[in-house]
């Protein structure tokens, strides 16, 4: 069975909601669209107070260099464009607007009909991206990186195989793992049309074992329907987190290594795109939809229904939660994401944006961190490190503050996956301290690249 | 015998030779420091702080005598030693000093466990910047002292304490000496290096707090609200609102008190003034306007 080949721990499982199909969340009262929700320039608002809104209009446009626009989810009024509070706990750039009734914009057709590659005759794969682009994608998995910018290889490099991210392996969630069993024929057609706009001929679906339903659903279909989506296989995982990592899921599918930053895994010839964007992808180049709603798993152990909804981005967490039961007496903390790289909210007024795969609820119990003993030595965290790296030795040069030190060891490969933190029976913070050494670094390495370049 | 001579006459040859080269290659690549380097070091406070913007005394001295070379020494201040130690480095290098009035490290923060709420918990590792990086902190305020301690971490001359009770940093004006390592060591720019000011006293806003005065107001029972109160009672135009945050220019500040005694949160605090007379005597309180006060240097 394949997997990644450097290090790797094993969280709980606990996929409490994998039996529960999605459900369609009630569309909220009020939705709040962050512009910061993406990775780089945040979108600049163009609409204000008072403007009239229907699902599928442009709220704002993408901002200077890496950015995407942002669309309405709802109809109704814009009562304020104003910073918010966001799910870091600052106040951001957003747009407020109160739901009057449900109207859509006639261009996107809602039908449920599958639009196969056939129905879209000749599309260029230029328009494939500039829909994709247009409709606002990002990288559904939680990195919420601009999908249209990783379907433009830079020159010099070439595509040869497409990866679709279908791990999930952060414990508890099931979001993606649902939308396989619900849309599969949807997400094999996303498929081709990232083949076709990158013009790539083979593409993986990587699934981890955990999920034999779904291994088993597209495994059959693709056997059924070999001659319309050809090129395309599903490729079983053995379960180890974090095998969703891009680089780990590059070597554990095509066994490529990609280098150290500032190389991508273009360089390795890999586009790696989440399941969940796939599907978006379909939704936006054959039904013209921009991203607006996103399915999201709700769950912890004491919530009484474990559910995925279909949520409109824009919804506030605390409705989902109403929705999947309540809030739990017991509830220690509640984590936007998996329990792993997910971040704790500070409030649950915070919106769904598109990043938001999963809203857990913590037990009192479960949230409390154990309390921090001297290292032992044990070189737990050097084995469990899926990237090679030395956590230990990072968290001491982190701690003297030798940035140096920190550089030599490759901190900046840090993909910030939490098993080293995870593994330490001492329970020491090391991620806490490798990423203040990372973004420190990182700030090292930026500003001598602007003087060398200011030299010049 | 024979042997035991042969072993004396090489190897004292060899150590000869060896000596030689040396001696020469000494001769030859000596490098000739500028002796005034090391006088000036010498008076430096040798603490190595690095507040001066140069790695360490020695960096500063050779700093100090390249640009007395150049003419000037402007710009160039030992935070530690102040205006006494500056003035003797012009003396070793036949300049003049220039005036610089002393500053002191200020939190601007005043928001107490009483007076800011604590909204959440965080438990993971207890330092500044890493709670700020990975959230708002333990109050509703996002811009207020995140109570770590980093600030006291970097502090090299014991000056700054956290006070337990109000879980906000404290500093010793006797030992700060301005070097700006806390106010680098904040991941929220709360610690700001400020003018001593007249006989050592000050007018402050307390307070970092950016957000709308409805928002700060919910946050933090002392936040600054950006009422503009206190720049419509300043007769100095010292007091100017940014970003709904006012800020007293420590320049053109006459330390009158009256943005003090206007402020609506009490965020803004005057520092090491007499207790208060009775009303009718304040008339002839500090106001007395010095035309360019040369401030003095106490307490050191």
């Amino acid at each position: 069975m394949k997997t990644f080949h450097i290090g790797g721990v094993h969280p709980a499982e606990n996929k409490l909601s994998a039996a529960s199909p999605i459900k369609v969340a009630a569309i909220p009262k009020q939705a709040v669209f962050s512009m910061f929700q993406h990775i780089g320039a945040p979108a600049v608002p163009v609409v204000k107070k008072g403007d009239e809104v229907k699902v599928g209009t442009l709220l704002g446009e993408a901002g200077k260099g890496l950015s995407v626009p942002v669309f309405s989810s709802v109809s109704g009024k814009v009562s304020k464009v104003d910073a918010v509070l966001d799910s870091s706990g600052t106040r951001r750039m957003a747009v407020v607007v109160d739901v009057e009734g449900d109207e859509w914009l006639e261009t996107i057709d809602r039908s449920d009909k599958l639009v196969t590659m056939k129905d879209l005759g000749n599309i260029t794969s230029e328009e494939v991206v500039n829909r994709i682009k247009a409709a606002g994608i990002v990288g559904m998995g939680g990195a919420t990186f601009p999908t249209g910018v990783k379907l433009m290889p830079p020159p010099g490099t070439k595509a040869e195989a497409i990866i679709v991210n279908a791990v999930e392996c952060e414990p508890y969630l099931t979001a993606d793992h649902r939308l396989m069993l619900e849309k599969p024929e949807q997400i094999l057609v996303g498929v081709q049309l990232i083949k076709h706009a990158v013009n790539c001929p083979k593409a993986f679906i990587g699934i981890e074992m955990n999920k034999p339903d779904a291994i088993k659903l597209l495994t059959d279909l693709l056997k059924e329907k070999a001659t319309q989506y050809p090129g395309i296989e599903v490729v079983p995982l053995k379960v180890k987190y974090p095998q969703g990592g891009e680089k780990q899921l590059i070597d554990a599918v095509i066994g490529r290594q990609v280098p150290a930053p500032p190389a991508l895994p273009i360089n390795v010839g890999a586009i790696v795109q989440n399941v969940g964007t796939v599907y978006a992808i379909y939704e936006a180049v054959t039904k013209r939809k921009p991203l607006i709603e996103r399915i999201i798993t709700v769950t912890g152990k004491s919530v009484k229904q474990p559910s995925n909804f279909l949520a409109r981005i824009g919804t506030p967490m605390q409705q989902l939660i109403d929705e999947a039961g309540g809030l739990p007496e017991d509830t220690g903390k509640i984590i936007g994401g998996g329990p792993m790289m997910g971040r704790a909210l500070m409030s649950l007024e915070v919106p769904v944006t598109k990043g938001s795969s999963g809203l857990l609820l913590m037990t009192e119990k479960e949230s409390r961190r154990g309390e921090v003993s001297p290292c032992i030595r044990c070189g737990k965290c050097v084995s469990a490190c899926p990237m090679g790296l030395e956590p230990y030795l990072l968290a001491s040069y982190t701690r003297l503050k030798d940035w140096d030190g920190c550089e030599k060891n490759d901190v900046t490969s840090c993909i910030e996956c939490g098993s080293c933190a995870f593994t330490c029976p001492s329970n020491r913070p090391l991620l806490d301290n490798i990423r203040v050494a990372k973004q420190t670094v990182m700030g090292i390495i930026k500003a001598r690249h602007m003087e060398s370049i200011s030299k010049k | 015998m024979n042997v035991i001579l042969i072993a004396v006459i090489v190897l004292g040859g060899i150590g000869l030779v060896a000596a030689l080269i040396l001696f020469l290659a000494g001769k030859k690549f000596a490098v000739h420091e500028d002796e005034r380097i090391a006088k000036v070091a010498e008076v430096l406070p040798q603490a190595n702080c690095g507040g001066c913007g140069f790695p360490g005394c020695s960096g500063f001295a050779g700093a100090c005598v390249k640009a007395a070379d150049k003419g000037s020494l402007e710009g160039l201040l030992c935070p530690v030693g102040g205006q006494a130690v500056m003035e003797q480095v012009a003396d070793i290098l036949g300049m003049k000093a220039e005036a610089s009035a002393p500053k002191v490290a200020v939190v601007r923060c005043n928001g107490t466990c009483e007076s800011r709420p604590r909204v959440a918990e965080f438990d993971g590792a207890q330092s500044c910047k890493v709670q700020q990086m990975l959230g708002s902190g333990e109050t509703a305020c996002a811009f207020g002292c995140l109570g770590c301690g980093d600030c006291v971490a970097a502090c090299q001359f014991d000056a700054i304490r956290m006070n337990p009770e109000t879980g906000l940093p404290e500093v010793d004006e006797e030992k700060c000496t301005a070097c700006g390592a806390c106010s680098k060591a904040c991941p929220r720019g709360i610690i700001e290096i400020r003018l001593k000011g007249l006989k050592n006293r000050r007018v402050v806003v307390l307070c970092n707090n950016k957000d709308k005065g409805a928002q700060t107001r919910k946050a933090c029972s002392v936040g600054c609200i950006a009422c503009q109160k206190c720049v419509k009672v300043c007769k100095f135009e010292a007091i100017t609102v940014d970003a709904n945050l006012a800020h007293i220019d420590a320049e053109k500040c006459k330390l009158c008190r009256k943005c003090e005694d206007e402020c609506p949160q009490h965020a803004i605090q005057a520092f090491n003034f007499p207790p208060r007379k009775p009303k009718a005597e304040e008339a002839q309180s500090p106001t007395s306007p010095t035309p360019n006060p040369s401030p003095v240097r106490e307490g050191e």
